[in-house]
């Protein structure tokens, strides 16, 4: 299992833009992926719930992966997180 | 020289809200009241038939959102189609649909009850949260819920509406806002919904005058009424008569002219043409407006009314909301600068206490009202000291009337200051801090005070007020409210020198820089920083670039020795002539 802390980098925070874009770019792998924020743990290939996380800029969100590709998952995931949601 | 407010109170049969989206239409109503869905919680004798039903459900709203997602597409950019995007998304949801399935298969239910109580509970999430943006999410999701429902019970939406009209409904779903372009709908307007639902960012972005937030719109305007809808201010007036009616059409054809090519100006300095930059902030009123604040260009936010935010919530938020509030808006217009006004209760704005007071406005308000309830002072203090940290956030006291008042609160501010240090949480340890000037007193003392603050803020509405001694609530004496009397220009210009005299920052925020016939004099008579409603940004830009600061000083000079208000006005008039800018007074 990977477990990671990453920063919600962007001004807009996780809005529903970037919620789509990690939702479509975790349903390419098969492994299990889960963001969980505050109280809140939601299965991160699950738009509606990625939806219902508040992540202001600043914020910190654990992502965790599990399943035979959670490597190149964690990867991808990750850096998009790290690069802001492509919005810096 | 009427202004909007006047011929709008003036109207007999009108309705106000929140200007959610600039324009003025004239326009016949349609009222589009959809029907409520019944939802129906009986069991199913075969679960086959449900499964399928509820499959068949999801090919059909998958279908009428492709659609709509093509139109959002082709009218608007990348960000504004994402919620499109996302609704088309959830009818692919794996963790949704398979739970939904799931619950069909096992509780033998009818498939609309379990996707109502499915989808519901993420709705709940939603509506608990602090942020206002997840709240109209919750608005959002309520369209893809009804739209599965809806073709579940197999029944047609309507969509189609007549050409022209102006759209009077409950609320509005993103895709109706979207769907109705294609009849050229003229205007919005919604018993509910704020500045950030979607239908009002929508709006804006398919440049649609909306109102939305009026509460009773649907019950007072009937089909085919004539509408005079100002998005600009929030005004419906309801069957107008002719003069109404020119008035308004006759500021719209200017509008248009106005409008065009102000676009060009965002991302330009308000710099006058011999070089003097004009710091332009915005007003924010509620957190939604930061879209709009971003948008227009503004170097930063020059007032943020935090009373608000209690009306919004409708009770006082605790330190941890508003520091979540605070580093929101601050990180959102980092690194301009973003100033707080401290809680502005009393005289006519929230009030939540129960006080009788005979004279509000001179009774127990602003600073006076925080000094005597300390807890809630300090509360925000620290709060605005613990989202101080990226040292763009300024702190501002409204209605000081004596040095002693000033003197207390930075007292309090240090004790606070300490405190947090102790508990070892970061904080800008140089927060700026300044005052309102909005009682004559605070203006004949402006030096005295400027000693002891960092800024100086101009408060129009009430020093007028004040210095007039006029209730401009007061129809009888509403006259004598004069942005212009030389009573004021001379007020104004005594602050903004006495404060210059101390070396700080004197801005003025209040609705007289909203009037553009006053921005030429504002910069004349000295000031370098102004805070207006960010829907009026540009049309200041504009004036600004269009300027000396010479010939504005000038022409402000002359001001300054006028005995009637109507002689300012000429001459600020005749300034606009003589540099060939088209006059806006009253059109914004």
């Amino acid at each position: 299992m990977i477990e990671e802390t990453v920063t919600i980098k962007n001004k807009a925070g996780m809005h529903t833009r970037p919620a789509a874009t990690i939702v479509k770019m975790a349903a390419k792998y098969k492994c299990d992926f889960y963001i969980t924020k505050d109280e809140l743990h939601i299965n991160g290939k699950s738009i509606i719930g990625v939806m219902t996380l508040a992540a202001e800029m600043g914020s910190k969100v654990i992502l965790t992966f599990e399943g035979e590709d959670e490597k190149e998952a964690a990867q991808e995931i990750i850096d998009y997180f790290n690069r802001g949601f492509d919005e810096l | 020289m009427k202004s909007f407010h006047k011929v709008f109170n003036e109207a007999e049969n009108k309705i106000s809200g929140v200007a959610a989206a600039p324009g003025i239409v004239v326009a016949n109503a349609y009222l589009y009241i959809k029907d409520k869905l019944e939802i129906n919680h009986s069991k199913v004798t075969d679960t086959g038939e449900a499964l399928k039903n509820f499959d068949e459900s999801l090919a059909k709203s998958k279908k009428e959102l492709s659609k709509i997602l093509d139109l959002a597409k082709e009218k608007m950019n990348d960000t504004r189609i994402a919620i499109f995007e996302a609704q088309v998304m959830i009818l692919d949801d794996p963790v949704l649909i398979d739970k939904i399935k799931e619950r069909i298969t096992n509780e033998k239910m009818q498939p609309e009850s379990i996707v109502d109580d499915e989808i519901s509970k993420y709705q709940k999430i939603m509506i608990g949260s602090e942020e206002t943006y997840l709240k109209e999410r919750a608005h959002d999701i309520e369209d893809i819920k009804n739209r599965i429902i809806r073709n579940l019970q197999k029944k047609r939406w309507e969509s189609k509406i007549p050409h022209n009209a102006v759209v009077v409904s409950d609320s509005l779903t993103p895709a109706d806002t979207l769907l109705f372009t294609k009849s050229h709908v003229q205007a919005f307007i919604t018993d509910h919904g704020g500045l950030t639902s979607h239908a009002a960012i929508i709006s804006r972005s398919l440049n649609i005058p909306a109102v939305v937030g009026t509460h009773n719109s649907t019950q007072k305007i009937k089909d085919s009424d004539t509408l005079i809808v100002d998005g600009f201010h929030g005004y419906v007036i309801i069957n107008p008569n002719e003069e109404q009616i020119e008035f308004f059409k006759s500021k719209h054809e200017r509008l248009v002219e106005l409008q065009k090519g102000l676009e060009e100006f965002v991302d330009k300095p308000a710099k006058t043409k011999d070089g003097r930059e004009i710091n332009l902030m915005a007003n924010v009123d509620v957190t939604g407006e930061i879209d709009l604040v971003v948008s227009s260009g503004a170097k930063g936010i020059g007032l943020y009314r935090t009373e608000q935010i209690i009306d919004e919530l409708g009770e006082i938020p605790d330190e941890e909301e508003q520091v979540r509030i605070y580093t929101n808006l601050s990180s959102r217009i980092y690194p301009e600068s973003f100033i707080i006004r401290a809680f502005d209760i009393g005289g006519d704005k929230v009030k939540l206490f129960d006080y009788d007071e005979p004279n509000p406005f001179l009774g127990l308000r602003g600073i006076r009202f925080l000094l005597e309830n300390q807890a809630l002072l300090k509360t925000q203090v620290r709060a605005v000291l613990r989202a101080s940290h990226n040292k763009n956030i300024k702190f501002m006291l409204p209605m000081v009337s004596t040095i002693g008042e000033i003197r207390r609160t930075k007292e309090l501010i240090e004790e606070c200051k300490k405190e947090l240090r102790q508990e070892k949480i970061s904080f800008d340890k140089n927060l700026k801090v300044g005052i309102m000037v909005e009682v004559p007193s605070a203006a004949v003392m402006a030096n005295e005070f400027a000693r002891e603050v960092d800024f100086l803020s101009i408060g129009t509405n009430d020093l007028i007020q004040y210095l007039m001694a006029v209730d401009r609530g007061n129809d009888l004496v509403a006259d004598l409210y004069q942005e212009f009397n030389p009573a004021v220009v001379k007020t104004l210009s005594f602050i903004i020198n006495e404060g210059k005299k101390e070396g700080i920052e004197v801005s003025l925020c209040g609705e007289m820089a909203a009037d553009t016939l006053a921005i030429p004099l504002l910069v004349g008579l000295g000031l370098e920083s102004l805070s207006i409603a960010p829907t009026t940004i540009l049309y200041a830009k504009r004036i600004i670039r269009n300027i000396s600061y010479e010939s504005a000083k000038k022409m402000a000079d002359d001001c300054l020795s006028c005995h009637y208000e109507y002689q300012v006005a000429e001459r600020i008039e005749k300034f606009f002539e003589e540099n060939k800018i088209t006059r806006t007074r009253n059109i914004i």
